[in-house]
């Protein structure tokens, strides 16, 4: 898991929430889930993806306090690290 | 295009599927090109008689065991077909279901958790592992096998009332969590049928259907099958009695 750079995260949190619905050229660290039009089902979609490839288990109240692709970059990073 | 006309492209399993209404469920649904896990708990000889008449008829199932009420059953049954089918489970049957009658007064608490625990607690368990691959795939059936018990009173069944009851509500929250993933959850609530299960029991009930007449398995799955259908595509969070008018 030491092998799983910021970068990589990103990139792939990046795809998951593209495959939600905007456009991935829209999608960078500082916008907020409610302007990408992101909810909470998208969020336990995107725990359930982020589990899948990294291990790292995104509970309900990790999620609530993520308001930016960034929170979430960030939180999954410093889990996977 | 009609429902036969579109291959499913995951697999289904019906879950109490060696005999009865599950029996028929799982018939007729390999009816429709879905490769079936057959599930079965006890009943080992039904349902590798289920399997051996789908493959008779030229489609592909599956006879897996498993106790629903084991938390580990889901994982262990969706992986088993997954790695068999070479496919995600795509349409769900939770129709495995016990009954355990007692009136209230007398009913155990063993006998009231028991019946909570295998015909709604499991069903929940299964729906949560179901969604994962469905979310996945932007496509799921799932159908909940309710009874007509949960909308109408049946003297002595306060445990299996509650447990189906709670079901048509599983149904309905999470068929409206899920809608915009393209999965339907829908729930069919059947009234007196003939099976295993209904035989022995007092046929009072009976003089209420306005059918006059007990219902069959095959009646049930028939609306199961439409449910899990493309053509019941915008059909969520309903119930649909079958039941001879019994709670009309």
């Amino acid at each position: 898991m030491s092998t799983v750079t910021k970068e990589q995260v990103q990139d792939r949190v990046i795809e998951a929430l593209a495959s939600f619905g905007p456009d991935a050229d829209s999608i960078t660290p500082d916008k907020t889930f409610e302007e990408l039009d992101i909810d909470s089902l998208d969020l336990v979609e995107l725990a359930q993806i982020v589990e899948d490839d990294y291990g790292v288990v995104l509970k309900g109240e990790d999620m609530k306090e993520l308001k930016t692709v960034g929170d979430a970059v960030e939180l999954i990073s410093s889990r996977a690290a | 295009m009609s429902a036969s006309d579109q291959t499913p492209s995951g697999c289904a399993l019906v879950t109490g599927g060696s005999r009865g209404i599950g029996a028929a469920i799982a018939l007729s649904l390999a009816g429709d090109g879905w490769p079936v896990g057959v599930n079965y708990n006890a009943d080992s000889a039904g349902a590798n008689k289920v399997v051996a008449e789908i493959e008779a008829a030229g489609g592909r199932a599956l006879a897996i065991q498993a106790d629903v009420k084991d938390p580990g059953a889901p994982d262990r049954l969706f992986t088993a077909l997954e790695d068999h089918f070479g496919a995600p489970v795509l349409a769900l049957v939770n129709n495995a279901g016990i009954t355990r009658d007692d009136l209230t007064p007398s009913l155990g608490n063993e006998e009231w958790l028991e019946v909570i625990e295998t015909n709604l607690n499991a069903a929940f368990r299964f729906t949560k592992r179901a969604l994962k691959p469905m979310m996945r795939a932007r496509s799921g059936r799932i159908v909940n096998i309710s009874s007509v018990v949960a909308l109408r009173a049946n003297p002595g069944q306060a445990n299996y009332a509650a447990a189906k009851a709670g079901l048509i509500a599983l149904t309905k929250t999470t068929a409206v969590e899920v809608a915009r993933r393209g999965i339907t959850v829908n729930a069919v609530a059947p009234g007196w049928i003939d099976t295993d299960m209904t035989a022995g029991v007092s046929t009072e009930l009976l003089s209420h259907v306005p059918a006059r007449r007990a219902g069959t398995a095959a009646e049930v799955a028939a609306c199961v099958r439409f449910l899990i259908s493309p053509a019941a595509s915008y059909v969520t969070g309903a119930v649909l009695t079958v039941d001879g008018g019994l709670a009309a």
